[in-house]
């Protein structure tokens, strides 16, 4: 089990990651993206919302929210619904264009690029409602993601050159390990369609994976799982930060939320409401009264 | 149909019998085709490459062999229907590029036939005032004014989707052809006589590429289409295809995964077009003479319904397709008046019943990935996945 150390031994200290549960072997991962370079050391912010606000017409979506996330840490962005989270979401990674402040990955700023753009430069996302390419098998799903990182030219495909070969190779190789990694290589020939809900949800996030990217953006991943496929799921995203990603989570479920990050950031009417360990965010009055104040049972 | 795919396993007989296991428990749609489709997948590659070349080679003898009832005479010279469905064949690989990789509904087809046509005229007939070039040179310069009226009809109208896009590339298939009206130069219905053709001189003295002889034309014709496949099969098998194919499933989702819609959706244009303009030219020199009146909207709706009749994205659908439309007016004379409404009602029949086209195969997008599948199935045969009952579709490539 070799963990990526630095992100191992700043970020154990608070957050649960028991790390012996972990039955994926990291190196899989490592294989399948070795290039990373990152230039923000660990524990620094890697990614800065900076008084981010959306208007639609006259409507307030979002309204001058700012949070950091941190090099090799899993953030969680949570609220109760229409608080605001998948517009913050979309407004990061250039779905939306934000009528004022900034995003910045790596102290470039995100805003006015395309999004294709955006994904090269290190963010990638999975769906709420799951969107994959439905006719493409499950491999070939990981490999359009794969592409993000490869130079072959339109020409260079057409004839074949060696560096076309070499990278549909490697794709295929990094591929294989990607879905190894989520567990679902025995279905690597089946169509994304064809899959179950849960093989779809964990193929969306090796989708994501293979783009390569340094911050990795979880819409609602454990929507319609039963409590044995999250758990699966908190494992996965465990197994996904000690590999080096950095990862903001998207999540209704407080259970899991507060069982695999290891800060939270709370949205309510568009606003930061709070921002704290999971420990604090628990015990918050503010969000308690906002969000928390329900029964656990009707939050998840 | 790469030569450079890696070698295929030899299946073995409970492989064999695993996979036939599974064809019968498969819940899609069968039809007339899939056993065939599904016979050619378990074969290995040389006995496929054997099946090919007799296939070829068949293609190749077509209209020497005049094979009788298939025939199209008295009422058409066989080696001409053999010819028109050759050219219908490869704009329907072309236009299949654009409508059944890249999902981009084009129902201006037939502007980038005509600009090849037009290239392929306007060099080499007496007709025409301008600079002359022999024949075969103008196939490669049709193809490039075509691909450069692809990228000017695709950079400002790409940003559209679906509706909206077909109805602008409707626009543009009637502003080439009004343009070919009103412009003196392109000379409308009066047109141009005499098309180059390829040099060469039969024992009779006669040019060999004539207009009244198909045979020549069509060895040329299904020359060309051959490489085409070749090339456009490279594409299919290469990060280029899986683009098209992310942004016919999802635009948005392809985007965000980092593919540049617009730079390939511009590409898928490009290509076909250049395609349409190849044989554009092909009609052009063949038939000898073009004028304003064959590149009309009816025209481009036939090149759809050939892509969407074979089986929109596969390319061995869409010269099926594409014989089929040019060949039964051909061959069922007493029809060919009624051709528009036959092709209707079919079309309509076909998306009841088999709503694929009549060859719905996949796209391979992996260059090696039938290995890579054969891995995979020998593996959960080894150790049962836990997904008992899903279909592996890698064997059924």
């Amino acid at each position: 089990m070799s963990i990526s150390p630095e992100a191992g031994a700043d970020l154990t200290s608070h957050g649960p990651t028991e790390l012996a549960e972990l039955d994926i072997a990291p190196e899989v991962a490592e294989g399948a993206a070795p290039e990373r370079e990152i230039s923000v050391g660990v524990g620094d912010n890697i990614m800065e919302v900076k008084n981010l606000t959306v208007k639609f017409g006259g409507l307030v979506a979002l309204d001058d929210v700012s949070f950091n996330i941190k090099r090799g840490e899993i953030l969680g962005l949570i609220g109760p619904n229409g608080a605001g989270k998948t517009t913050c979401f979309n407004a990061m990674t250039g779905v939306y264009k934000p009528t004022s402040g900034q995003v910045l990955l790596e102290g470039e700023s995100l805003g006015g690029r395309q999004q294709h753009k955006i994904t090269r430069l290190g963010l990638a996302r999975t769906f709420q409602n799951i969107r994959l390419f439905g006719e493409m098998t499950a491999l070939e799903n990981v490999v359009v993601g794969l592409d993000a990182r490869h130079g072959t030219s339109v020409l260079g495909a057409l004839f074949r050159v060696p560096r076309h070969r070499r990278e549909e190779r490697t794709a295929i190789e990094r591929g294989m390990a990607l879905l190894e990694f989520v567990g679902i290589a025995e279905n690597a020939a089946v169509l994304s369609r064809n899959l179950s809900y849960g093989h779809q949800r964990r193929l969306e996030i090796a989708r994501a994976l293979a783009t390569d990217p340094k911050v990795l953006c979880l819409d609602e991943p454990a929507a319609g799982f039963n409590p044995a496929e999250k758990e699966e799921l908190m494992t996965l995203i465990r197994a996904i930060r000690s590999d080096g990603y950095t990862v903001l989570l998207i999540e209704h479920d407080m259970k899991l939320v507060m069982g695999v990050t290891d800060r939270i950031v709370v949205l309510e009417f568009g606003k930061k409401l709070a921002d704290g360990l999971p420990a604090e965010i628990r015990n918050d009055p503010r969000v308690v009264a906002a969000y928390l104040g329900e029964p656990e049972d009707d939050a998840a | 149909m790469s030569t450079t795919d890696g070698p295929t396993l030899i299946p073995d007989a409970k492989a064999e019998q695993d996979a036939i296991t599974r064809e019968s428990n498969r819940t899609t749609r069968g039809g007339f085709f899939a056993p065939l489709a599904d016979r050619w997948n378990r074969l290995s590659r040389p006995q496929q490459w054997v099946f090919l070349l007799i296939v070829v080679a068949i293609a190749y003898a077509l209209p020497v062999l005049n094979p009788p009832l298939i025939t199209s005479e008295p009422g058409n010279d066989w080696p001409i229907t053999c010819l028109q469905m050759a050219i219908f064949a490869l704009v329907a690989v072309g236009l299949n590029v654009v409508v059944g990789y890249a999902g981009l509904l084009d129902l201006g087809y037939v502007a980038f036939f005509a600009v090849g046509s037009y290239t392929a005229a306007m060099f080499t007939s007496p007709d025409s005032p301008y600079l002359h070039i022999p024949y075969l040179w103008t196939l490669p310069v049709a193809m490039a004014v075509a691909m450069f009226f692809g990228v000017l009809l695709g950079v400002p109208t790409l940003r559209l989707r679906g509706d909206y896009l077909a109805i602008v590339t409707l626009g543009f298939g009637e502003i080439v052809r009004i343009l070919a009206t009103i412009i003196p130069a392109m000379k409308g219905q009066v047109g141009f006589q005499n098309v180059g053709h390829p040099p060469g001189t039969a024992a009779d003295g006669h040019p060999i590429f004539s207009n009244s002889n198909g045979t020549p034309w069509y060895w040329l014709t299904i020359t060309v289409l051959i490489v085409i496949l070749l090339l456009a099969g490279n594409l299919e098998r290469s990060r280029v295809g899986r683009a098209w194919v992310a942004i016919r499933e999802d635009e948005d989702a392809a985007e965000i995964m980092g593919v540049p819609t617009f730079k390939y959706k511009v590409w898928a244009f490009a290509i076909g077009a250049g395609i349409g303009g190849l044989s554009g030219a092909l009609s052009a020199g063949a038939t000898g003479f073009i004028n304003n009146q064959k590149f009309d909207v009816q025209t481009s709706i036939l090149f759809l319904a050939a892509v969407v009749l074979g089986g929109s994205g596969n390319k061995v659908g869409a010269i099926l397709g594409g014989a089929v439309v040019a060949y039964l007016p051909l061959r069922f004379t007493a029809i060919a008046d009624y051709k528009y409404l036959i092709f209707g009602v079919v079309l309509v029949v076909l998306m009841i019943f088999r709503a694929k086209g009549l060859l719905p195969a996949r796209q391979r997008l992996l260059a090696y990935g039938k290995v890579t599948y054969a891995r995979v199935a020998a593996r959960s045969r080894a150790e049962p996945p836990s997904t008992a009952g899903t279909k592996i579709e890698g064997t059924a490539q």
